[in-house]
């Protein structure tokens, strides 16, 4: 299958890809392209330029600022799955990438453009949400940070602005914080039906769940019912009944709203227990 | 018509200067413009792996790369991974173990075994199962092709011609 036409330019730094997504309203940044590419070969998008970013230095890379964890936006999905870093402080981002597609995808996919693409059943955001993530964006007149939380507005639907580009994800880290990620993929795909990200920090619990609804959403009233109480297989089954309605959670041929609401606890409690130890 | 874009690429050893079309699948540079056809085209989606190639010594799907995003990049496809007179010990154990019926989809499932034998040597056969798991065989039911694995594992680290369950 071939895509439309379309001219290439490769960025060779931040200020660069800026100026040229400036220049050029319509046109895409090329980072891993494996949402991008397929998209255009189904003449899904037929952008007239595509902005090649995976030469810009500055936006790669994993390391680690004080209390926060830095990661670039053109991190593959292979790097963090391998990073001792993140095995070591955020053992949930190596766990959960490590289920996303399959070697070769996770060679070219970065996190920067799976967040930015806002796949509602995209794997990291759940993690993302759960770990309240802040997702740093550089525009062309400087640069601002957003909350995980608010970043994703709707299904593909983001907080990134006209000429604005993801450039960081910056994770706090939790020392002695456990974590996991459960997730139901969806048999062809492999793609979440449905996903939850637990953080165990103290004595607080915070869940996310992918895959259920429009976009990555808290599981406030998990978190409720489980914060500040002693987690045991008892308490965990008995928090994980009902979470979420099954009125406004996405249905297709791999599951009903219904389906998809029960996926959801069962979800939660694996990753809740996966996390606790138990 | 979008501008043509000059690259440079090493594929399998040789070094080739091309100007492609920005729209040019890898896959297709490959096989039409090099005339390395044993990397195959399955699905085009990016599901079934029979396209897999490595891209600086990683495997990558070509089909769902741009020519001109190997730009200055070392490619590997089936025909540089062994020779006829000097089998990869991934190819031998293909040829031994049975691993390909009809053949199609085992470029690929070679190339993505290659690169998992790279990052793990021994690996347990979950974790053949799981590295394979972008690769489509309609023929084998897998098993031989996981005991294919498992002979080059084997004979890489010098257990010659040993299947791991023998």
């Amino acid at each position: 299958m071939y895509t439309a036409p379309f001219s290439y330019k490769k960025a060779s730094n931040l200020s660069e890809a800026l100026s040229l997504l400036q220049q050029n309203p319509e046109a895409k940044l090329l980072a891993g392209g494996h949402s991008l590419i397929p998209a255009m070969k189904l003449r899904l998008a037929a952008p007239p330029l595509l902005i090649d970013i995976s030469k810009v230095a500055e936006l790669r890379g994993i390391r680690r600022e004080g209390d926060t964890l830095v990661i670039g936006a053109m991190t593959t999905y292979r790097e963090l799955e391998t990073s001792d870093l993140l095995k070591e402080l955020c053992p949930i981002i190596p766990q959960a990438v490590s289920l996303i597609g399959d070697p070769m995808v996770r060679t070219k996919g970065t996190i920067g453009g799976s967040l930015a693409h806002a796949d509602p059943a995209a794997d990291l955001p759940a993690s993302m949400l759960a770990l309240e993530a802040r997702i740093k964006i550089q525009g062309p007149s400087g640069s601002r940070v957003v909350e995980a939380e608010q970043f994703f507005t709707g299904m593909f639907s983001t907080a990134l602005g006209e000429g604005e580009i993801l450039t960081e994800v910056h994770i706090p880290v939790r020392p002695g914080a456990r974590m996991a990620y459960a997730k139901f993929p969806h048999p062809a795909s492999r793609y979440a039906v449905v996903g939850v990200a637990v953080v165990l920090d103290g004595n607080s619990v915070r869940a996310a769940v992918t895959g259920a609804g429009e976009h990555a959403m808290r599981l406030t009233k998990l978190e409720q019912a489980l914060s500040g109480q002693a987690l045991s297989a008892e308490s965990i089954t008995a928090a994980c009944q009902g979470l979420l309605p099954a009125d406004n959670l996405n249905h297709d041929l791999a599951a009903s709203k219904e389906y998809r609401a029960h996926l959801v606890d069962v979800m939660a409690k694996r990753a809740l227990l996966q996390a606790a130890g138990l | 018509m979008a501008e043509k874009v000059q690259i440079k690429v090493v594929v399998n050893g040789v070094e080739h200067h091309s100007e492609v079309e920005p729209r040019l699948l890898l896959v297709h540079y490959l096989r039409e413009t090099l005339g390395l056809t044993g990397t195959h085209v399955g699905c085009d989606t990016s599901q079934c792996g029979a396209c897999t190639v490595h891209l600086d010594g990683q495997a990558v799907k070509s089909c769902t790369l741009f020519a001109v995003q190997a730009d200055g990049s070392s490619i590997t496809t089936i025909e540089g991974l062994g020779s006829v007179d000097s089998l990869h010990p991934v190819q031998e154990g293909f040829w031994e173990m049975h691993g390909l019926q009809c053949g199609f989809c085992t470029p690929g499932m070679i190339m993505a075994a290659a690169d998992l034998l790279n990052r793990n040597p021994q690996p347990s056969e979950e974790e053949i199962r799981h590295a394979l798991e972008g690769n489509l065989c309609r023929c084998t039911g897998y098993h031989n092709i996981v005991r294919a694995v498992q002979y080059a594992a084997n004979k890489m680290a010098g257990k010659v011609g040993v299947a791991a369950d023998d």
